[in-house]
């Protein structure tokens, strides 16, 4: 019989308080885990190595809100940018390897989920080191050809039970109650990324554009023009005046319900490009070094600003999520620890009713130091089966908020993440049950045998 | 020669601080397989003798020799070792431990020895003492009798050379006491195990042979 045994049949000996010493432990690892899990889970969500591009321009304002809406879908994007901005002052800079407008603000009716508008140059660059977006055995670039084409994420196809060919409206952002006319067609399902383009829907910039309500109206658009620094001729002013009214009969005419010739998922009306707004747009420089420049270039007015797309969340997790989380791991020590006095208080009262059976086992032959190994032993078992007990208790905790934390933060978990901390909490149970048996373990070695037996 | 001891002397202090003298044997032998009883009145010192013979407690000077090994030179731990190998222990009172079978309570007696526990072994012994259908039982599903025949048991788990007993038939019924002494000479018998049984009973002494009054040999006033 080994010394385990003799331990783990002394604890049965006295199973309701060994079940409630063990489950004090569980609980606390249990915390511990989910902390460490969720944490890790948070960090590596927003400290993302590397997202394709090396700038993200926008208007001014919060450079973390900036990040949080364009890369984490978070949020809704600040004012827009003009489209003449992108195209004159952002695609013809030469330090510019590729520019990728993105528009932003509308979600799903069913789900709620963020719509991007984009080009299909979206999908051809990396999502972190490496990886590149696949779409079932297609080419996501080669996706997104029709104004109404739509290639939505991995979560958003399992929850909204959509496949190839689903049609779907999008709700117009910030007013819950109005939802576009106009459908789009699932024609691609990104592979799981692990990131926020999950629960992404891409459309296609032209029809996300076309849609009522997306285009500037006419006067808004020349007056931020012109607050942009550009000139607008009389002849330009008056050619957008025009296209606009026309776009604004074309409404009222398919509100009237003169839905003639009209079968398809939408009403695919081009803007003219003045009345065109983008949210973002994602820059990938020809040369890191040139980020820098073209950083201080842009911030250097008024009209919009440059954001390194890592940076605003690194500072945000160091400063205050670190902290929290320092705070935090801090607290559930302390809850294990508490535990581990738990465990001494527990097998330490115990030790006056067990004198007779130590002097017993010492009777038997046992070594004193053999008496006080089992006494070891008994804390060692109840700290690594209430930490066992503990970690799947921790895993499962966070299996169930999951959904909780996705709905809430936007952020998707992944309940079986295993974080490399949670393999220091093995020594550090180890270093709590040594800590916890010594002094019943000593004071088993210390028992007198003839006395014990007398009793 | 299987136990000798030679100017033995134990003495235990008193809260008072004043040494209170219990044992003080010049000379006391038993033969290989022989079986003693050893009687003697109450507080007079018998189970201090079984207890320094068997290790558990030191002498004060003085040897005891078992098997030709000198147990109280000895360290603790060398007589732990000593103690499980070479000499079984019944007690007045058994001693089972609660919390583990009867089968496991003899197992235990084996795991202390530094030898592999032998459950087919364990099982054997507890057979031969009529337990064979109570393997699995804790001590409280046992009667009285029964736990002592287990704890009889766990005392041959080691094939010792010295069996000790301190009245094993003190709280068990007549109809026990006679299978208890029956099995525990028996099994001395069959294997030479040499015996010193402690006992009360002037019964139990006049199955002896050799029987011994402890206060003959032990002089505990001389050494004050």
């Amino acid at each position: 019989m080994t010394l385990l045994a003799i331990a783990w049949k002394s604890m049965r000996q006295r199973s309701l308080s060994s079940l409630l010493t063990a489950l004090s432990v569980a609980l606390g690892v249990m915390l511990m885990v989910a902390v460490l899990v969720i944490n890790g889970i948070v960090s590596d969500t927003f400290r993302q190595k590397g997202t394709g591009f090396n700038l993200i321009i926008s208007s001014p304002g919060s450079d973390l809100a900036t990040v949080l809406s364009c890369v984490y879908r978070i949020g809704l994007p600040g004012e827009p940018l003009p489209w003449r901005f992108y195209e004159e002052d952002i695609l013809k800079n030469p330090a510019i390897e590729s520019a990728i407008p993105m528009t932003m603000g509308d979600a799903t009716q069913a789900g709620g989920f963020p719509i991007v508008g984009t080009t299909a140059e979206f999908f051809g660059m990396e999502y972190e080191p490496g990886k590149h977006f696949r779409v079932k055995g297609q080419d996501p670039r080669k996706l997104l050809t029709g104004p109404f084409d739509a290639i939505i994420g991995d979560r958003v196809a399992r929850e909204n039970g959509w496949d190839l060919g689903s049609e779907f409206s999008l709700i117009h952002g910030g007013m819950d109650d109005h939802v576009h006319d106009e459908k789009f067609k699932v024609v691609g399902i990104l592979a799981m990324t692990g990131t926020a383009n999950d629960k992404t829907v891409f459309v296609n910039l032209d029809g996300f554009f076309s849609m009522s309500g997306h285009d500037k109206p006419a006067t808004e658009a020349l007056k931020r023009l012109r607050d942009f620094g550009y000139e607008v001729t009389p002849q330009q002013e008056q050619t957008l005046l025009k296209a606009a009214a026309e776009l604004a009969h074309h409404g009222e005419e398919e509100a009237a319900g003169d839905h003639a010739g009209h079968e398809h998922h939408g009403h695919f009306h081009s803007l003219p490009n003045d009345l065109k707004e983008v949210s973002f747009i994602l820059v990938r420089t020809k040369r890191p070094a040139q980020a820098i420049m073209l950083t201080a270039e842009i911030n250097e007015g008024v009209r919009a600003m440059a954001v390194n797309p890592i940076r605003p969340m690194a500072r945000f997790l160091d400063n205050f999520v670190g902290s929290i989380r320092t705070v935090l791991l801090f607290l559930t020590a302390l809850i294990v620890v508490v535990a581990g006095v738990g465990i001494f208080v527990s097998i330490y009262n115990s030790m006056a009713d067990r004198r007779r059976e130590i002097a017993i086992m010492r009777a038997l032959g046992a070594q004193r130091v053999t008496v006080m190994l089992i006494i070891l032993g008994e804390s060692l078992l109840l700290c690594l089966s209430g930490g066992l007990l503990g970690f799947t208790l921790g895993h499962g905790l966070v299996f169930v908020a999951a959904p909780f934390i996705e709905s809430r933060a936007g952020i998707l978990v992944n309940p079986f993440k295993f974080e490399l901390l949670e393999i220091a909490l093995l020594p550090m149970l180890l270093v709590m049950a040594i800590l916890a048996g010594v002094l019943p373990g000593l004071a088993a070695y210390r028992t007198d045998v003839a006395s014990s037996l007398s009793d | 020669m299987s136990l000798s001891i030679r100017n033995l002397r134990k003495s235990y202090i008193e809260p008072t601080g004043r040494r209170l003298p219990i044992l003080n044997v010049e000379s006391f032998e038993i033969a290989s397989a022989e079986q003693v009883v050893l009687v003697g009145s109450s507080g007079g010192g018998k189970t201090t003798l079984l207890n320094v013979i068997a290790g558990i407690t030191s002498a004060d000077s003085g040897s005891v020799t078992i098997d030709g090994v000198d147990v109280t030179s000895l360290p603790e731990a060398g007589r732990d070792r000593f103690r499980a190998q070479r000499i079984g222990y019944v007690f007045q009172t058994f001693h089972l431990l609660p919390a583990f079978t009867a089968l496991e309570n003899v197992l235990l007696g084996m795991s202390f020895s530094g030898r592999k526990a032998d459950r087919h072994r364990a099982a054997e012994l507890l057979k031969r003492v009529g337990l064979g259908q109570r393997l699995d039982h804790r001590p409280t599903a046992l009667s009285v009798g029964e736990q002592q025949r287990v704890a009889v048991a766990r005392s041959l788990a080691n094939s010792p050379s010295l069996l000790l007993a301190d009245e094993p038939t003190a709280n068990v019924d007549t109809a026990n006491q006679d299978h208890i002494l029956e099995l525990i000479r028996g099994a001395c018998t069959e294997h030479g195990v040499s015996l010193l049984m402690v006992t009360h009973s002037r019964d139990v002494a006049s199955r002896f042979d050799r029987i011994e009054n402890l206060s003959d040999f032990n002089r505990p006033e001389v050494a004050a």
